[in-house]
Parts: structure tokens; sequence; C-alpha cells
């Protein structure tokens, strides 16, 4: 990233200070509504509506309720994670290929496939989920796995494509070149120099790629209606709680915690890389 | 071809359905008796009866009534993401210290699911919740009414005027410091430096960010969905409806409102990368000089000042109710 803005050294108090409060508003801005479900799910039940901004006594009993009751939130996860990890690797393998290609080759319109491509990422899903709900439901594929993961490549792998285009973009040519002359194939330089020196792009459009497959909703709300089969996000949203009271917010924000916690870890982890990500080309 | 893969996966999931539905919106679905009394089963072929009944009678009144919603959460949610995300992005970039803990807790609102978000905020607009609490009064947010929008435009800015916020960071950051201290040097105060040198310069990755961000809330639905529910009339957008009728089996009409809800968000794209110029394909562009399209504009304009070239891709991550 290029230089920052000059900071004058003489600067006031209020020059000084002014930006460090507006970074301290931006952490609360984001952070307090997340707080607040993190302590919501820490309340007992029977503290659900006090609104103290710390719970006591803290309590795990939320999260207790959300495993044991019979909602089925536990396989809901599991199913989040078939799809949205199966998402992840096929869009990686077939995103890698196009994008190397977009990248390197040269040929007559390739910028209007790669136009094409990132377009496809900005159609109404659902426009694209109503006839496939169609065509599901008469080859029997209501309810599978593959219903929802086929649908979710529609804005994973344009996403991939775009992503992986620009990090192969930043990698020297000469590259392959050396490979070659040292006697590898095309088809051997890709693999044996580009992907592991690729490694850390591709981890990084794995990793919002996955994020974005594992929030996805409208398509494994539709293409299912079995609890057996939905994945956490379509659960929660269904959620009725263990005691079937009729607002079961405390187990929801404890299975709110549940699902966002592993994105939350990863995001505090891998920080500078999903920026580089969700920037990818803006830096040049 | 090595593109065939992928051209193969985004025909058959995104080019397929979009050329069955404009089929399927030709046609109504359900038992109908034919001239002879006997009973059809299946599609019948209505030609544009499905597209007619979208605007007569009521199904007319709850298609604008959706339409009006879509555009009206567009436009506001973003705009205040806007204003909110550049504000964001000139203080961050201002800051020196805690950059990584804004880094880290800006992405948190993106990495929240839409649907957890949409309960969290629900949760905190409950009757006797702390957003009551706080303000002190006793409002009904999921109710019926401009309450209820709100709730939905407040929750949907806090998940991405940050995001908005981080990719006008990355333009930001690209402009040259010497830009600056020219400016310095001639005298020229701080809101000139940002109406003069800073948004023009940062313009194209804004540009982008808007545009995603508008599509993105063009196809709203996890969101009002959760948060308020289905079959509400204050919160009801294109997608709830299409979903709706899809869900009560009629798909002729779902194709039908689909169909426009596409035509809108195609209509509304072409017309701000013409107008404005958004260089959503600019990194591709940039490298046949005058290859074609919007960005042109501001790329010579920027040529000419002597900035870098940005354009912001993958933007389209954000989350909204695809």
């Amino acid at each position: 990233m290029a230089a920052v803005a000059p900071q004058p050294a003489e600067a006031g108090p209020l020059r000084r200070w002014a930006p460090l409060a507006g970074v301290a508003l931006i952490v609360i801005y984001c952070l307090a509504p997340f707080y607040w479900m993190v302590v919501s799910a820490l309340r007992r039940p029977s503290d659900q509506f006090s609104n103290e901004i710390i719970p006591s006594p803290i309590s795990i009993q939320n999260f207790k309720d959300v495993f044991a009751g019979s909602n089925g939130f536990g396989r809901g996860l599991l199913n989040s994670l078939i799809v949205a990890g199966t998402v992840t690797i096929l869009t990686l393998i077939i995103g890698m290929v196009a994008a190397y290609t977009l990248a390197r080759l040269d040929f007559k319109f390739k910028n209007v496939v790669l136009a094409i491509i990132i377009t496809t990422s900005m159609f109404p899903g659902i426009s694209l989920v109503i006839p496939l709900l169609k065509l599901f439901i008469d080859i029997k594929w209501i309810n599978t796995y593959q219903a929802m993961i086929v649908p979710s490549l529609s804005f994973a792998l344009p996403l991939a494509v775009w992503n992986l285009t620009s990090f192969f973009r930043q990698m020297p040519q000469e590259l392959e070149q050396a490979a070659m002359v040292d006697g590898c194939t095309p088809a051997q330089a890709f693999r044996k120099v580009i992907i592991p020196l690729a490694a850390p792009g591709v981890f990084t459009t794995a990793i919002i790629t996955f994020i974005a497959a594992w929030n996805e909703f409208l398509i494994a709300l539709s293409m299912t209606n079995k609890k057996s089969i939905q994945t956490a996000n379509v659960i929660i949203s269904q959620f009725t709680g263990t005691t079937g009271r009729d607002q079961p917010f405390g187990s929801q924000m404890a299975a709110g915690v549940v699902v966002t916690i592993p994105l939350v870890i990863a995001v505090l982890l891998f920080q500078r890389r999903i920026v580089a990500g969700l920037t990818a080309g803006g830096v040049k | 071809m090595l593109l065939s893969p992928t051209l193969l996966v985004l025909g058959l999931v995104v080019l397929f359905p979009i050329i069955s539905a404009l089929r399927e919106s030709l046609f109504t679905s359900g038992t109908k008796l034919d001239e002879n009394g006997f009973i059809v089963k299946g599609s019948t072929f209505v030609g544009l009866d499905n597209y007619l009944d979208i605007f007569k009678g009521d199904t007319g009144d709850r298609f604008w009534n959706a339409f009006y919603n879509t555009t009206f959460f567009t436009v506001v949610c973003v705009v205040l993401e806007t204003v909110l995300g550049v504000a964001m992005a000139l203080i961050m970039h201002k800051a020196f210290k805690g950059r990584g803990i804004v880094r880290a807790s800006i992405l948190v609102p993106w990495a929240i699911p839409t649907v957890v978000s949409a309960l969290l905020w629900k949760w905190i607009f409950q009757a006797d919740g702390i957003a009551n609490q706080l303000i002190g009064t006793q409002v009904l947010w999921s109710t019926e009414g401009w309450q209820s929008k709100m709730s939905v435009i407040i929750a949907d800015t806090w998940k991405t005027a940050p995001f908005i916020g981080l990719l006008v960071l990355a333009g930001l950051q690209t402009i040259p410091a010497e830009v600056y201290e020219a400016a310095k040097v001639d005298g020229a105060s701080v809101w000139k430096t940002f109406t003069r040198i800073t948004l023009p310069l940062v313009k194209p990755a804004l540009l982008v960010a808007v545009l995603f961000r508008i599509l993105d809330t063009l196809r709203i639905f996890d969101l009002p969905f959760v948060l308020v529910g289905p079959h509400k009339d204050s919160v009801e957008t294109l997608s709830m409806l299409a979903y709706d009728e899809a869900f009560n089996t009629r798909y002729g009409p779902a194709a039908a409102y689909a169909t426009v809800l596409f035509i809108y968000v195609a209509v509304v794209a072409y017309a701000f990368v013409k107008i404005l110029g958004a260089d959503v394909i600019g990194e591709a562009r940039a490298r046949k000089p005058g290859g074609g399209g919007g960005g042109k504009r501001w790329r010579k304009k920027n040529a000419a000042k002597g900035s870098t070239d940005t354009s912001v891709g993958a933007v389209a991550v954000g989350g909204g109710g695809r």
C-alpha cells in the first residue's frame, strides 16, 4: 500500500486526538451490537429481558439449550459446513483455471469474458432461484446438498475468478517462462510453480468464498423444507426454542454467537489478507 | 479451452435460470379447465398475462408497494452508507494508531451472516429492548409502519457502511502524499482539499463500491424477511414478493416478478455505469487504452492528474439479499 497522508509534526492536541476519538467511535459502532449479542447469549433465560450491560450471573444455559433442543442446530452447523466447504473447494478448482487463463493468455474477447463473469455476480438471487427451484423439484433434488451447492456457485465463482485473476496478475510471468525453459510443460509450470506461489492468494480467496457461502440464506431457505438438511442460518431463523416460548431470543443469540464466532476468529487472524482480497485490484 | 469449466457452470447456474425464468413467466401452472371442460394439469401458456397482472388491481398495489420499498431502501441505505463510509475511511486514513483494531472491527459486521444480524437487531429493537431503553421511548420497531422501515435501514447501514469505508480507504491509500503537500503549499482549506482533491481521486473506488451496494440493496431479502417478517407491507421488497409467490407454487407470476426485478437491476446498473462512469472492469480495460465503456472519462481525468488508476473488484461479497 502506498504512503499515508502527511501528518504535520507540530500537530495540536485536537489534531492529534480527533483521529483517535474517531477510531474509538468506529470501533464502538461496529462492535456494540455484536457485544450485545454476546452478553444476551450469556444471560440466564430468566434474566433474558434485563438490559444490564454485563450479565450477572453469567450463564451458559442458552448455549446448552441451543444444542440440546429438538431444533437440530448441531446438524444445521454440520450442513452449513458441508455446503460452504464444498462450494469453496469446487469454486477454487474451477475458478483457478479460469483466473489463470484470464491473467496470462491473450485472446480475443478476453475483456468481454471477464465482464460477463463479473456481471453474473450481480444478478438478483431470486431470479435464479425460482427457475432452479422448479427444475430441482422435477429432478427430485429438493432437500439435497447439491440443490444448495450448485446455485451457490452463481455468486461464489465470479467472486473467486475476479479475486484470483488479480492475484495471478501480480505474479511475474518470468516464473513460468523459467520453468518452461527448464523443461516443464505449461500445465506442469502451473501446477508446480504457480500454485505453490499463489497459495496466499488462493487461501485469501478461499476464506472470502467460504464466508460468503456460509452466510448464504435465500438458496438454502428455498431448496429445503426438511430440518435435517437445512443450514444453520435457516434453522436459526426458524427457531422456536426448547421450551416453546414464542420469542426464544436467548437461544437465538447463543446460536448467532456460535455461527459467528468462527468467522470473527477468521477475521481477527486473517484481517490483512481479507482486506487485500476484498480490495483486490484496488491497489496496484 | 481452459475457461470452459467456469463458463459452463455459470451458464448452468446463471444463464439457464434467467432464460427459463423468462420462459416460465409466460406460463401459468395449476389445474384449469380447457374449453371442452377437461381438466388440464401442468402449465398453460398465457403470454404476457403474468406481466399484465403485476400492474393491475390488488396484485398491482402489492407490486407497486414492493417496488417503492425496494427503491426507498436502496436510495436511503446507499446514501447513508456512502456518507458514513467515506467519513470512516477519512478517519481511518488519518489515524496511525489502532489501525489493526479498526480493520478487524470493521470486518465484524461484514462477517456476521445477514440472518444473524437481522435477529440481533430484532432483539435490540424489542419492545422492552435496549434500543427503546437507550432512547427512552416505547417504539414498537418490528411492527408495521415507518419504524420497521427504519429498523431495516439501521441494520443494513450498520452492516455495510464499514465495508464501504474499507473500500474507500483502499482508494485513499493510492493517492500520493505529494498531491496534498502541493495543495497545502497553495493554501487550500481542508474542505477545498476534500472536495477538489480527495473526492475526485477516490471517485473510481467509491463509484464501484456504491454501484455494488446499489445492486445488493435492490435485491435485499434476508434482512427484512428475518428482521420484520414476510407479508409486511411496510418492508416487503421485490425479492420477498417473488419468493412468496414461488413459495405458494405460483411459479409463473413468481418468475414474472423476478424478471421485472432483474430488468430493474440491469437498467439501474447500466444507467449508473453510463451516467457516472463506474469502472467495474477497469483493471481489464486498463491494458487496452480507450477500450470501450463508461470508465473512460474518469480515467482520462485521473491520468491527467497523475493518479493511479483505481478500480475495486470483488465487492459483491457485501452479503446482502442474494
